[in-house]
């Protein structure tokens, strides 16, 4: 059973870091197919957020295909969420470690280069919602 | 790295601006009504308390009440339980206005700021005594969570911590059954474990039975935490009031070199504006990408909402730093 962590003072909001942390849980073998999820009641005594919170972060989690609530019995794992092919990572990572060089030689430093990527990641999403 | 939050829905949280009257009848609620104000007013002689207050609150969510001292919250929360009337305007509870009668208390759990406990009896005489006075009591729940807590059942009530004391209080009014939960500043007091466990205490008691809760506080990240809607009052008037997740998705910060904000003034509505020699920063209302290039927009946080909406109350020294909409 996984417990979760709540951090009030992050910029990512309550639900969307208990569904992240599902995820991330279950990427890692931490959860599996056909384990139960925390109750509501047992996440909110741990953690003091709001239920209605937890309920939110679950039924995105089902809409996602990822879980399935069945009535009196609790929330269950259905599926691991999907990954990238195999070789993703390390590809997308080696470009990366390219583009930070030039952005080094260019002058910029890491405060900057993280402040170009966050407005990247915003306007980006934008532009797919759009 | 910032997430997009979330576009908010059909519904709009109703946002007053500083000073201006909220339109009458426009709620700000999400699903059925536990509570609903319109133009609501207490005066005490040459004192308003509260002006002209048009409020939803959402049953089964945790509302959380936040303003400075004297802004009218504990009044708010009175003439919610029936304790005073109001001198004009309209408030339903659960349904009908407030009233003294048993039937209305019984559904109604109201926490005031000083606990009353009687210190020389235990939390077993107050379980005892509930017994006798209330319509609706599960004694037994009291046990329960005092037990599953480690708080001593029998030890007079004065003898115990600060945190402890709360957790009484907590447990003997969920004893209740109440429909609808009033506390006024509950956890104040409270070092930051006391804190927690009674705001855990207090959500899974909203779990467990769809209550509904309103709770006054000054402390802005504790309730980020765990209220989900939030009425703001300050100088006795709204200033914000909805669904916590939707404000902050409907209000961004922008950052840019001081220079003239017609431009964006024209496309959002601006809370408030600091500036700097050199910079200025905008708090606005409105998702909606900014034109200007040289503004970086970030998300804001749910005290920086807050401090800028009670802007007006903020003492002389920070007033000369912040300015409502100036037009520069």
């Amino acid at each position: 059973m996984i417990s979760f962590r709540v951090d009030s003072r992050s910029v990512v909001p309550p639900y969307l870091q208990i569904v992240q942390q599902v995820r991330q849980a279950l990427r890692m073998g931490l959860l599996d197919v056909g384990d139960q999820l925390p109750t509501v009641r047992e996440v909110v005594s741990a953690t003091a957020i709001n239920p209605n919170t937890v309920l939110k972060a679950y039924r995105d989690l089902e809409r996602e295909g990822l879980v399935e609530a069945r009535a009196g019995h609790g929330t269950f794992v259905l599926r691991r969420p999907p990954g990238p092919p195999p070789g993703t990572h390390s590809r997308l990572g080696r470009s990366l470690a390219s583009w930070v060089r030039e952005a080094r030689d260019a002058g910029l430093d890491d405060e900057s280069i993280e402040s170009l990527l966050r407005v990247t990641l915003r306007t980006t999403a934008e532009e797919e919602i759009a | 790295m910032t997430p997009i939050r979330p576009v908010p829905g059909p519904r709009d949280p109703q946002v007053g601006s500083l000073g201006a009257a909220a339109p009458r009848g426009a709620g700000c609620g999400s699903g059925p009504a536990a509570i609903q104000t319109s133009g609501l007013s207490k005066r005490y002689r040459a004192v308003s308390a509260l002006t002209d207050c048009t409020i939803t609150v959402p049953e089964g969510r945790i509302t959380a009440l936040i303003g400075p001292n004297g802004a009218g919250k504990t009044t708010l929360l009175r003439l919610f339980a029936g304790l005073a009337a109001p001198t004009a305007g309209e408030l339903t509870v659960n349904g009908t206005a407030p009233r003294q009668d048993p039937a209305f208390l019984a559904d109604i759990g109201f926490l005031a700021q000083e606990i009353p406990l009687y210190r020389r009896l235990s939390a077993a005489d107050h379980i005892e005594a509930g017994a006798h006075l209330n319509p609706r009591w599960d004694g037994a729940s009291v046990r329960e969570r005092l037990t599953a807590l480690h708080v001593p059942l029998d030890r007079a009530v004065g003898k115990l911590s600060g945190g402890q004391r709360a957790q009484v209080a907590l447990a003997l009014i969920l004893a209740k059954e109440p429909r609808l939960l009033l506390l006024d500043e509950p956890v104040a007091a409270l070092d930051p474990l006391a804190r927690r466990n009674f705001l855990a205490t207090l959500a899974d008691a909203v779990a467990a039975s769809g209550l509904t809760v309103v709770m006054s506080s000054h402390l802005v990240a504790d309730l980020e935490r765990v209220c989900d809607h939030i009425i703001m009052l300050a100088s006795s008037r709204v200033q914000l009031c909805g669904d916590i997740e939707e404000l902050l998705a409907e209000h961004q910060i922008l950052v840019g070199p001081r220079k003239d904000i017609t431009a964006i003034q024209r496309s959002h509505a601006v809370v408030q504006v600091t500036r700097t020699p050199r910079q200025v920063t905008l708090l606005v209302r409105g998702k909606g990408p900014v034109a200007d290039p040289a503004f970086q927009a970030s998300d804001v946080s749910l005290e920086e909402l807050v401090l800028a909406y009670m802007g007006q109350d903020a003492p002389p020294a920070l007033a000369r730093l912040t300015t409502v909409g100036d037009g520069q």
